[in-house]
């Protein structure tokens, strides 16, 4: 238990304008070096903790302080880690599932909005905020049709601040690039590494799949999409750099695997490869227990486990050890590296989520494509 | 009389057009923003701080005409570049262990003075090396201008010509910051140094580094590698005796006086200052005569204001 909570409670049943205090006083949950308190004030038959780290019990009960509408519960959580949760609260029998209302730290993703724990120790890298000063890109859209998978597809096109056509860029291709827009700060992420000279200004391609569980699953046909039909347009209509050591195509979960799979199946065009929290499922004998959206997975991941071939030269993967996926991604790394390819591999305290994604982005990018800040001194 | 002036980063904090008033200069002036490579010549944002006329002397574009017409200098060229390039890379492998020794040393808790006997030899050793591969710089620097004598090569010497016509207009030459190698080697190419008569020169960042004696890269926190200052080239010498640090406060933990006493007695005698958004220095005839919000890098590891002599 947190030591301000414990004094609290260390003199018998707090009032209510002794909790009334405690709360305006504090930001939750509670954090400190062994791990983190969260709390809930409010009436209710069962508060429960739900989050997704794994490991632990998905769901675990806060204890309520008797005689009060007061709950807490306290998991040791190591410095620097960061996680997403909710509070289950159950009232005349029904579950309300909520973010926390003592706590205004959210993040979001597709499938809504959590509240996030910030244990002892973890900062938010100011390199991902927004509105620090640095020159911005623009973002135009491109619109093509894709014969390979059978529709028009619109890709969002990041230009770098003061972009000139006379120049020419490297270029990082995104799965589910509206995705980390929206919820991984991708546009302020790049401005912000560009204006620190921790990346070159480059070009970035945004794609967003129609059903990603099919198109991101080792399907030929998206791999088709990236390599014969997006790639030469890109190199049509912009400066690009003609070099694949200069190209790299970067996602996460599903998209980690459709990245891997497009250089895969077209090696050599694609030299760097930045994937995040992979879903590399894969079976060595027998079925796999991930259910049937894997099936294409790992099925590709099979095919691709008996014979990697070297698909990039250089490959930054990061995984959360919140995450079932860790046991996969820690798998991939030496057969990546027996094949002669350059790896670093990150484990962080982290989950399955957007935020850990927007902050390996530093660390991946600058690995794969350094930038110009030990030669230039505006 | 000469003039020089060292600034520190202009695009947040513009500090030019205080100075010149301060010091009495007036255009027209001739500026090399060769730095900002495809960008050069873009002087709007500093035609707004210039009380007269700017002329921009195209050093990138003139040495990309070069190179396009001369493709047996480009070459050679190429092979210069790319062998200290080469040199620069062999360098840092000795530099990782030397400054490892040194940092290790730093740590070491034994006879107080066996330690800093060993301290001092570790120093010694860092500051020999450095100073080998300078010299090892402008002996390849030297030996190429033997060769090729460039400012006197055909198309350059057409480009020189014309610099010298425009410089000769102008009582100020303005030295903009952006790419530190791309610029001095520029500033090279065309032997502008050689070229000065009495015009004042007003460098800022890496146009204040590419004027020094020795160019200096430094980070303490890059995102990638370890973030250990080291000697990349010879500057022009235009200003002796210090090593400008563009940035410092961004680039450098200045807090940390175990870091800072070290960049300081690495690079003794020559004093490291800080350049920061509106920091400058002027000397005339070679005495400092105005400061403004530098800061000396101590061997004990403080910052102690700069103050003219």
């Amino acid at each position: 238990m947190n030591r301000d909570l414990r004094e609290l409670l260390e003199d018998g049943t707090p009032t209510a304008e002794a909790i009334d205090n405690f709360i305006a006083e504090r930001a939750f949950p509670l954090a400190d070096a062994r791990g983190v308190t969260f709390i809930y004030r409010g009436e209710a038959e069962t508060v429960l903790l739900r989050h997704w780290v794994y490991g632990l019990p998905s769901s675990q009960a806060l204890e309520r302080v008797p005689d009060t509408d007061l709950w807490y519960r306290f998991i040791e959580l190591p410095p620097r880690s960061r996680i997403e949760y909710k509070f289950d609260v159950v009232s005349d029998e029904q579950n309300h599932w909520i973010t926390d209302p003592l706590n205004p730290l959210t993040a979001e993703d597709p499938f809504g909005r959590n509240s996030v724990c910030r244990a002892f120790g973890y900062e938010r890298p100011v390199w991902t905020l927004p509105e620090t000063g640095s020159r911005p890109g623009v973002i135009e859209a491109l619109n093509l049709h894709s014969r390979h998978l059978e529709g028009p597809r619109e890709v969002l096109c990041y230009l770098p601040a003061r972009f000139r056509r006379s120049r020419r860029y490297p270029l990082l291709v995104v799965h589910d690039g509206a995705d980390f827009l929206r919820f991984a700060d991708l546009r302020a992420v790049l401005d912000n590494l560009i204006e620190r000279l921790e990346i070159p200004p480059m070009i970035v391609a945004m794609t967003q799949a129609g059903d990603r569980l099919q198109e991101y699953a080792g399907d030929a046909r998206h791999a088709g999409f990236i390599a014969e039909e997006l790639l030469p347009t890109l190199q049509r209509k912009l400066p690009l750099e003609d070099n694949p050591s200069r190209r790299a195509l970067m996602g996460a979960s599903f998209g980690a695997v459709a990245s891997l799979a497009t250089a895969w199946l077209y090696p050599g065009v694609f030299d760097r490869l930045l994937l995040l929290s992979g879903s590399f499922a894969f079976s060595d004998i027998g079925p796999h227990r991930r259910g049937p959206a894997f099936d294409p997975v790992v099925e590709f991941m099979n095919r691709f486990r008996m014979r990697p071939g070297r698909p990039a030269r250089r490959v930054y993967l990061a995984c959360g050890i919140y995450e079932s996926l860790i046991y996969e991604n820690r798998s991939i790394v030496p057969l990546l590296q027996d094949n002669d390819i350059q790896v670093r591999f990150h484990e962080v305290r982290d989950g399955h989520n957007w935020e850990n994604w927007r902050d390996r982005l530093r660390d991946g990018l600058s690995w794969l494509f350094p930038g110009p800040l030990w030669m230039i001194y505006e | 009389m000469t003039i020089r002036a060292m600034l520190g980063p202009q695009r947040d904090t513009p500090s030019l057009a205080p100075l010149l008033e301060r010091i009495g200069l007036a255009g027209p002036a001739c500026a090399v923003t060769a730095g900002w490579q495809e960008r050069e010549g873009e002087l709007q944002d500093l035609d707004q701080h210039m009380p007269g006329k700017t002329i921009d002397l195209e050093l990138y574009r003139r040495a990309e005409d070069v190179f396009a017409r001369d493709p047996v200098f480009h070459e050679a060229y190429r092979e210069r570049q790319q062998r200290l390039r080469e040199m620069q890379r062999l360098y840092r492998r000795r530099l990782d262990h030397t400054m490892a020794a040194v940092r290790e040393l730093e740590l070491e808790t034994g006879s107080a003075d066996l330690v800093q006997n060993e301290r001092r030899a570790a120093m010694r050793a860092l500051r020999t090396l450095d100073r080998q591969h300078l010299r090892r710089i402008r002996g390849l620097l030297d030996s190429f201008n033997a060769r090729l004598d460039p400012v006197n090569h055909g198309i350059i010497a057409e480009h020189r010509r014309e610099i010298a016509g425009q410089l000769g207009g102008c009582p100020i030459l303005l030295i903009a910051g952006g790419h530190v190698e791309i610029l001095l080697n520029r500033l090279r190419l065309f032997g502008v140094a050689e070229l000065l008569e009495e015009q004042a020169i007003i460098a800022w960042s890496a146009g204040a580094m590419a004027i020094a004696d020795q160019v200096v890269l430094f980070h303490d926190d890059p995102a990638q590698g370890s973030g250990i200052a080291e000697v990349a080239d010879a500057g022009l010498g235009l200003v002796h005796g210090v090593v400008p640090l563009p940035h410092a406060s961004h680039r450098l933990r200045l807090g940390d006086e175990r870091r800072v006493a070290l960049f300081s007695r690495r690079f003794l005698p020559a004093r490291c200052l800080t350049l920061d958004p509106g920091a400058s220095l002027v000397w005339r005839d070679g005495q400092m005569i105005s400061v403004n919000s530098v800061f000396n890098m101590t061997r004990r590891g403080r910052l102690r204001p700069v103050t003219p002599v």
